[in-house]
């Protein structure tokens, strides 16, 4: 009698378990893959190294809108030629600057569409509240693109926005932040 | 419905007699807020007119006969029908500046809201949008393209009202008290005969809230009680007795 009943309960033990493995180990991992910067460009050479400070790559532009990332052409004003012996730094002067090309950077934070993001309405936050430590990484953390949407899995979602605004105050109606 | 009180509150003045109806705010709106080409202009209930001009006559035969032009954005209503109605909060009137959300993504496109404003300022895409090939090069990043299944709006060019403020904040000026002119729709800033003024209604150094206490000021079907921020402005009496259902003894208001 004892026997039969573990043999009714084994199979549901099975596929729970099972199900726990697929759900929180097989399935993230399915769901994500992972991809790397096209240049492993180093923000420790930059900052460290060479003193740079963030708000000279990443800047406001003169109508308080963020430049972003800076283009081939702002780099190029150091990067002209070759000048170490670093290889992605030759693969950068040789796909990019001498082709004129603009870099397909992937962005962690890059939001849908539809969202209205400000950084100036932001600055006061340290750039680390929304981003990964990019700043003081040598190689770029990996990027994990989410095979069904096409996000980027570090992409800030609205309850994490909503959260801080109403923490601080400031306004969560819906078309502060978006469009 | 409790109406909220906004400090900013932006309005539009239209001066009915300036129109010529040449329809450039209808181009300018399509062109800024990413409404792709129609797929069959003639069929009026399918297109999507954010800014739409209307015809107005005075019905009389020569020499008496007389027209105007009325464009028709979104009234941006104080006490709006549209929200109210609204099963997903997909649309609001929470903002500061008293402009009406239309969040597409949680649209589910069951058109109450069509159904329930008295404008007709709603429309629902009933196609996918589609550029020919090349055109959608000029799509406007500022603006999300809606997919099929949702309604939308005029949206008195929010995305503008976005930047003027980060421009206000790195100038270090309070982006809550924008100059006149700071932001302004894409419809008055194209208006070639300067029929459209925009500005803060509740900012008495502006432009629309002297035009709008004027006498000849009204606002369309004032009488639902539904507070529009766009008001009209005509010195003619019988465009002003157009703007809502008056009754043969009644007066026009402004008389
Ligand atoms: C102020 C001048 C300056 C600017 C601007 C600059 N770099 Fe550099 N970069 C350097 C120097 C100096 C090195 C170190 C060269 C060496 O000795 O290896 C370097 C190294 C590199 C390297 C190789 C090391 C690494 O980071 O992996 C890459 C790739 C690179 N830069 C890319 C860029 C890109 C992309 C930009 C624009 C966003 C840029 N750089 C802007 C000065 C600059
Ligand atoms: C030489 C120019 C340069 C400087 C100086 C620089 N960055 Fe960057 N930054 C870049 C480039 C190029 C990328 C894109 C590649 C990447 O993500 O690693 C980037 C990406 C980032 C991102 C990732 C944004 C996202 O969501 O994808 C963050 C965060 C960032 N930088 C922060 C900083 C901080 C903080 C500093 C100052 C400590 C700084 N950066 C200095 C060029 C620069
Ligand atoms: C309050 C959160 C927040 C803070 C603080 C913040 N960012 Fe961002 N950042 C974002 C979001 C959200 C995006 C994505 C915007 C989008 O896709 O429209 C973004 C995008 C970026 C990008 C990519 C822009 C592009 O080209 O698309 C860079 C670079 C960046 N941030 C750098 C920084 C730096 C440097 C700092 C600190 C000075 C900083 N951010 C502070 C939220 C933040
Ligand atoms: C760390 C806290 C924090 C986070 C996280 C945050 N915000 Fe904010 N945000 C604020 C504060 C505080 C203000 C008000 C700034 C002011 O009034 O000067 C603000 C203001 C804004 C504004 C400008 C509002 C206006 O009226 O001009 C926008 C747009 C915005 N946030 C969008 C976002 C979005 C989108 C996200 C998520 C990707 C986000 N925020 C995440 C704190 C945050
Ligand atoms: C503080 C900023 C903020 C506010 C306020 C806000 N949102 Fe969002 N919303 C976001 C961000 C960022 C995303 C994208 C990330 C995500 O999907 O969570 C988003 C995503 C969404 C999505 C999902 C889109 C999708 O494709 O999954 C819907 C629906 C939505 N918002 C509706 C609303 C409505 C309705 C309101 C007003 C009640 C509102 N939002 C207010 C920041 C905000």
């Amino acid at each position: 009698m004892a026997k039969g009943k573990s043999c009714v309960v084994l199979p549901f033990l099975i596929g729970f378990v099972g199900a726990l493995i697929v759900g929180w180990g097989l399935f993230p991992k399915l769901l994500y893959s992972e991809k790397a910067q096209p240049i492993r460009f180093s923000h420790k050479v930059h900052v460290e190294d060479q003193g740079m400070a963030c708000d000279e790559c990443h800047t406001f532009r003169e109508d308080g809108s963020f430049a972003g990332i800076p283009t081939t052409e702002e780099c190029a004003e150091c990067h002209a030629e070759v000048m170490g012996e670093d290889p992605a730094e030759a693969k950068f002067v040789e796909e990019y600057v001498n082709e004129d090309r603009e870099v397909p950077w992937l962005i962690y934070q890059k939001q849908p569409d539809n969202v209205f993001f400000s950084h100036i309405a932001h600055q006061d936050f340290d750039c680390t509240t929304c981003h990964p430590d990019v700043g003081n990484s040598d190689t770029p953390p990996v990027y994990y693109e989410n095979k069904i949407s096409g996000y980027s899995k570090q992409t800030m979602k609205m309850w994490q926005c909503e959260r801080c605004h109403a923490q601080n105050g400031a306004s969560n109606a819906c078309y502060v932040c978006h469009k | 419905m409790e109406a909220i009180e906004f400090k900013v509150k932006w309005g539009m003045v239209i001066n009915i007699d300036k129109c010529t109806g040449c329809g450039a705010c209808m181009v300018a709106c399509q062109a800024e807020n990413n409404i792709a080409p129609m797929v069959d202009g003639s069929d009026k209930r399918m297109t999507l007119t954010w800014m739409l001009v209307y015809e107005l006559s005075n019905g009389k035969p020569f020499p008496e006969h007389d027209i105007a032009y009325l464009p028709r954005p979104c009234m941006q209503c104080g006490k709006p029908s549209c929200s109210t109605v609204c099963p997903v909060i997909a649309t609001t009137k929470d903002e500061e500046g008293g402009i009406v959300s239309q969040i597409y993504p949680r649209c589910i496109g069951c058109r109450y809201c069509m159904a329930a404003c008295p404008y007709h300022s709603r429309y629902f895409n009933w196609y996918d949008p589609k550029w020919p090939a090349g055109m959608e090069k000029t799509l406007n990043i500022s603006t999300s393209v809606r997919p099929r299944g949702v309604v939308e709006k005029c949206t008195f060019c929010h995305h503008r009202f976005m930047y003027a403020k980060e421009k206000a904040r790195y100038n270090g000026e309070d982006p809550m008290d924008l100059p006149e002119d700071a932001y302004i729709p894409a419809c008055a800033e194209i208006c070639p005969t300067g029929a459209i003024v925009f500005g803060n209604l509740n900012n008495p150094e502006h432009k629309v809230a002297k035009l709008a206490k004027s006498k000849y000021a009204f606002r369309l079907l004032e009488r639902l009680g539904t507070d529009p921020q766009v008001y009209y402005y005509s010195e003619r009496e019988w465009v002003r007795r157009q703007g809502d259902n008056y009754l043969p003894h009644e007066k026009t208001k402004g008389e």
